[in-house]
């Protein structure tokens, strides 16, 4: 095994590095400075909904803040935070050197600052931020929108560019790069929500490119893909912005989904429950996620039989969602369990989740969604399934691998609390939202009607619990590469399977150069 | 079970039951009051049903919530290794992996028939009595009741809530940003049919009493409709983000007797037959003087001062537009200047108060142009564009 480590050093070792751990560091740092960002948005958001009227933020800017948001959560903090994952984490675990095309890993992540960059400043620009949701419905994004639009749809290229180059670094590492004997359905769970997840991005970040491609022309050359004065139709910006929207919300949550799969099974001491049917599970999710993006659609005046297809398409992924679920609490089922960090995380996702998912049906069904729809219901959904779903994994996964990354032990008890705070805090945040939107409260609204005014307090005061404790979840990461009680155990846990617990602790620059033998 | 399982059990349960016993009183009401959690049923048929169905779901979910998490946090509390549990060596089971696919689906197919049923009792436009053009505009409603005679009574429904209280300058009212200046009035037990559409950008048309959420989008007509059963105020607003006053455009909606309903109407005809009639009448300067003080203190003076000093508008005393040639000026008060807040007044204000108000501004605050402009002339220029 090479011993040696970065071929030079100070800053150009991080700007021309092609080394995965290397790259998986600078993703996973990026992803949380972008959560940290897109988080005091939120804290912005809920401050001013903290009472009726308006007290900190105009209307213009609220818009702004909500879009800026959702915008560097899911592409900013989400997705690059599991692409850092990936690096990490899947050539150690197929038994790789690295992966498979390391020069276009060290470009798709050098896209992805600059980028943000780009979105951030429009905040401080002429007209402001992009400020028409996340969802950047048109003609309220191209006739309508601040002259920043233009540097939007850029950065959405290049996101996009980014995510492919990503996402077939992916698919070439775990099709030719896996270590003798490791078949595909021997593959942790986590390569496969991730070669899965990896098919889906291929699949529709062009479709997104497509879209904001024809608002660029909209906007810029005169024509009208989405204006009906021209012949257009804004009810396509929907249909084509869903049909990427739907397989995005599976693409964050599958690799969630890897991840627990990966941590339960350590800290039940048994084997993840129906492997198999994980997998098959995965794939039929990934299928069905691209036909029912209209179930956002609802109220846009589709006909009947439309409704309808798109209605029971929609139930139909409680199945497969029912049966990852089901195999994870019989994984835990009569197991030897410990709760460490990790898994506090992992059964609170599994907890959450759920949650989300009840939600999901309740919102798939098209006549009483006319009432859920575009209502705060609707936010505490997909806060449950995303955040709960996403963030909380992220959280266990960092825990879990950080002793293997660094060789050093993060403090547990705050770990604990880490994960009792935000469980409250975000609870409280996001459990009275659905109260809110059944009685009627619209999303995306800065100031509301009195009758809303005590869960939105409650709401608020959860959201800034749930954003203090992720101070304490960086302090601890600090604070373990700092200053954390080293370990060299290759196991870090004793329930622990696969090859990334095969390599030293802390595992060396390089792992794996010649292939592990696996049985 | 034994005892101690049990009694996990009951504690798991009891949030659960809390939740719902609130959740059952909150649905009485059908206005939105403080505290409510849950959805109204409302007062239609349809809404009804749709609260039945969202009911039924909770329900079932409550239950398989009940069993999952109950298995769940069974097996947390009793399978740890510090109670000195061995894990168990099973890892998969085809019989109970096939039945936990087949159960879900049956529920769902369960759940399957009455959503069916109610959305296509959404779809049945059948005999409905009544048709109403409702159009959505940054940031406000309009509403036309579609006459078989061509006499369609239209308005425009604005945020009535004044700037102070929105500012924190003033205590909220009882209704805070759900107030109009016009409220849209409904006959009782009609089946009113709606269609949907916006003058700009997409909104949505939301009153959750009156089950009814239906997008409006520029360019396309939507239908929708509702039977309201009972007389009373029923209240709800924009629900798509439409730029920045989305939070601003409440809808209120009076459900009345017919009887209530046919004179409200009438008089809303008489009143536009009157603006008909003062179309081609030629106005002294003194009568537009009055009249368009009235219209300048009701549309124009928040943006542009009480002496025409300016503010958030343009001073019109000594301004150039309102001393300068006529057409321009009835151009502005008509288009606006998009993207500024000087909006387009040309569908809000009728030509007579046009006319009327565009007259004061050329001649009030020392702009002393002494020119009249008459209904006709907005009429034309309207036309001409
Ligand atoms: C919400 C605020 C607002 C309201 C209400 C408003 N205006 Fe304005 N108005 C403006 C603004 C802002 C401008 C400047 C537009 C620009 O950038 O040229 C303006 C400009 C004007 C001007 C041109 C003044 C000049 O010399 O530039 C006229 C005339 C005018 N408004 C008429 C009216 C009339 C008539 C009404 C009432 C029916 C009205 N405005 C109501 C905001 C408002
Ligand atoms: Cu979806
Ligand atoms: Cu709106």
């Amino acid at each position: 095994m090479g011993a040696h480590g970065p071929a030079t050093q100070g800053l150009m070792r991080w700007v021309t590095t092609t080394n995965h751990k290397d790259i998986g560091t600078m993703y996973l740092w990026f992803s949380f400075a972008m959560f940290i960002m897109g988080g005091a948005f939120a804290m912005i958001i809920r401050a001013e909904l903290f009472q009726p009227g308006l007290q900190i933020v105009e209307p213009e800017f609220f818009n702004q803040m909500t879009t800026m948001h959702g915008l560097v959560m899911v592409f900013g903090a989400i997705m690059p935070s599991f692409v850092g994952l990936a690096n990490w984490m899947i050539p150690m675990m197929i038994g790789a050197p690295d992966m498979a095309l390391p020069r276009m890993n060290n470009l798709s992540f050098w896209i992805l600052p600059p980028t943000f960059l780009l979105l951030a400043s429009t905040l401080f620009m002429e007209g402001g931020a992009p400020n028409f949701g996340w969802t950047f419905y048109a003609p309220l994004s191209t006739t309508y929108a601040p002259d920043t639009v233009t540097f939007f749809i850029f950065g959405v290229h290049l996101m996009g560019l980014s995510s492919i180059m990503g996402s077939i670094n992916i698919i070439a590492t775990v099709v030719n790069l896996r270590a003798p004997g490791m078949t595909y359905m021997k593959m942790p769970m986590f390569v496969w929500t991730w070669l899965i997840t990896a098919f889906l991005l291929i699949a529709v970040m062009p479709v997104l490119a497509g879209l904001v491609t024809m608002m660029l022309m909209d906007i810029h050359f005169g024509t009208s893909f989405f204006s009906a004065a021209g012949g257009g139709d804004p009810v396509l910006f929907q249909h084509v912005f869903w049909f990427f929207g739907h397989p995005e919300v599976y693409i964050i949550i599958l690799p969630a989904f890897g991840v627990v799969s990966q941590i339960i099974p350590t800290f039940a001491r048994k084997p993840l429950f129906g492997y198999d049917s994980m997998v098959y599970a995965t794939a039929s999710i990934a299928f069905l996620s691209f036909i029912v993006w209209a179930h956002h659609m609802y109220t846009v005046g589709m006909p009947v039989a439309g409704e309808l297809f798109f209605m029971y398409a929609t139930m139909l992924i409680a199945v497969p969602t029912g049966v990852k679920v089901f195999n994870w609490i019989t994984t835990m089922w009569k197991g030897s369990m410990t709760f460490e960090t990790p898994m506090l995380f992992s059964i609170g996702f599994v907890f959450l989740f759920t949650i989300g998912g009840f939600t999901g049906v309740m919102l798939s069904l098209a006549p009483v969604d006319f009432q859920y729809h575009d209502s705060y219901f609707v936010v505490a959904h997909f806060h449950y399934v995303m955040v709960a779903g996403a963030v909380f994994s992220m959280s266990a996964a960092v825990y879990y691998w950080l002793p293997k990354w660094c060789g050093k032990m993060y403090n547990e008890s705050m770990g604990k609390a880490h994960f009792w705070i935000s469980f409250v805090g975000f609870n409280l945040t996001f459990f009275p939202q659905h109260f809110l939107g059944l009685a009627g409260m619209p999303r995306r609204i800065p100031d509301y009607a009195l009758q809303f005014t005590d869960f939105n307090t409650m709401s608020s005061i959860g959201a800034f619990i749930y954003g203090s404790s992720q101070i304490l979840f960086l302090f601890n990461v600090v604070r373990t590469i700092v200053a954390g009680k080293p370990t060299s155990e290759e196991k870090t846990w004793e329930g622990a399977e696969g090859l990334e617990w095969t390599v030293p602790t802390p595992a060396p620059y390089h792992t794996f150069s010649t292939p592990p033998e696996v049985k | 079970m034994h005892s101690q399982a049990r009694r996990l059990f009951k504690l798991a349960l009891s949030p659960v039951l809390l939740l719902l016993g609130l959740l059952s009183t909150g649905a009485l009401a059908e206005e939105a009051q403080r505290w409510q959690m849950n959805l109204s049923p409302g007062v239609t048929e349809v809404g009804a049903e749709i609260y039945e169905l969202h009911m039924i779901v909770i329900w079932i979910c409550v239950v398989i919530g009940v069993v999952v998490f109950g298995a769940m946090f069974y097996s947390v509390f009793t399978h740890r290794k510090s109670k000195g549990a061995k894990p168990a060596d099973f890892h998969e089971s085809t019989a109970v992996e096939i039945a936990w696919t087949v159960v879900p689906f049956i529920i769902l197919i369960v759940m399957a028939f009455p959503a069916t049923k109610t959305l296509l009792e959404v779809y049945n436009f059948e005999d409905t009595e009544l048709d109403i053009l409702v159009t959505g505009y940054q940031w406000k409603w309009k509403y036309e009741y579609i006459d078989e005679n061509g006499e369609n009574v239209a308005f425009f429904s604005n945020l009535r809530t004044g700037k102070t209280e929105i500012y924190n300058e003033d205590g909220k009212g009882e209704h805070y940003l759900r107030e109009v200046d016009e409220p849209l009035v409904l006959p009782v037990n009609t089946k009113v049919r709606f269609l949907v559409t916006a003058n700009d950008v997409i909104h949505s048309w939301w009153v959750p009493s009156l089950a009814v959420k239906k997008d409006a989008i520029p360019g396309f007509i939507n239908e929708t409709w509702s039977k309201p059963l009972k007389t009373g105020v029923y209240r709800g607003q924009c629900a798509e983000l439409c730029g920045r006053d989305h939070g601003y455009m409440p809808i209120v909606v009076h459900v009345v007797e017919q009887d209530e309903y046919d004179s409200w109407l009438a008089g809303k005809k008489v009143k536009a037959a009157k603006i008909k009639s003062l179309m081609d009448k030629q106005f002294t300067l003194d009568e537009q003087m009055v009249a368009g003080k009235t219209v300048y203190n009701q549309y124009c003076v928040a943006c542009h001062g009480v002496n025409g000093e300016g503010g958030i508008g343009n001073a019109i005393a000594g301004s150039s537009i309102a001393t300068g040639d006529i057409y321009g000026h009835i151009d502005m008060g008509v288009n606006g200047v998009p993207g500024t807040a000087m909006q387009a007044f040309g569908a809000q204000l009728n030509d007579v108060d046009m006319a009327a108000v565009l007259t004061f501004q050329r001649n009030a605050f020392g702009n002393n142009m002494g020119d009249i402009i008459q209904p006709i002339d907005v009429y034309n220029f309207k036309q001409g564009q």
